[in-house]
């Protein structure tokens, strides 16, 4: 019983991670492809590692603590690097895909480049 | 049952993994590489970890963890080089 539920884990995590990576070759710019890479791939990788924790917990009974910590870390960590990824993106200017509609972004800082002038 | 699993799912991590190595060799920018060397670090996390329960070993649960710290620290870094040159600043945001 516990090793079906390892397994769909196991499989959920795998399929959630090529779905991420699917999406980072497929997408059309940069900043599809961050929301393709740190949206599944980090709770792929995320339900891998409860699937390992679950395994040594029933089948083994030790009790892994880096494992749970790694998950936290993945968990807290991995939308920071995004960020800071899709930032300087933005800062160097690279170009959004043309299907794109909206950049608010660009809004803000010019509101607030005129509020600054005044 | 579960080694099967195990494996099949250490293919799929593989495949995973390749499809981010051509987005890194390809990808038009900086960014592009950057985001696809990200997530290859994401997913060598969960290969590690699938590699644990196929040796039915903990002796890698530190690698895991060390991997998951050096691909954000990484990640942070090269993000802050490619905006400015400037890894560590003090003077804005």
């Amino acid at each position: 019983m516990i090793e079906i539920i390892i397994s769909i884990f196991l499989l959920l995590g795998g399929l959630l991670s090529v779905l991420g990576s699917i999406g980072i070759l497929r997408l059309p710019d940069v900043y599809g492809r961050l929301h393709a890479a740190t949206k599944s791939a980090t709770l792929g990788v995320i339900s891998v590692i409860i699937g390992v924790f679950l395994y040594f917990l029933a089948i083994h009974g030790m009790f892994v603590g880096k494992l749970l910590l790694t998950i936290i870390f993945v968990f807290m960590t991995a939308p920071v690097a995004a960020f800071m990824i899709a930032r300087s993106a933005y800062n160097v200017n690279v170009k959004m895909s043309e299907k794109s509609t909206q950049d608010d972004l660009a809004d803000a800082i010019n509101k607030q480049k005129s509020e600054a002038d005044h | 049952m579960l080694t099967t699993v195990a494996i099949i799912v250490l293919i799929l991590m593989s495949l995973s993994i390749f499809a981010c190595t051509i987005r890194a060799l390809i990808g038009p920018s900086m960014s592009d590489r950057l985001t696809a060397l990200d997530t290859i670090g994401i997913n060598l996390i969960g290969f590690t970890a699938i590699l644990l329960l196929i040796q039915d070993t903990i002796a890698y649960a530190e690698v895991v963890l060390v991997l998951a710290i050096l691909a954000f620290i990484g990640s942070v870094a090269i993000a802050k080089f490619i905006e400015g040159g400037v890894v560590l600043d003090r003077d804005h945001h």
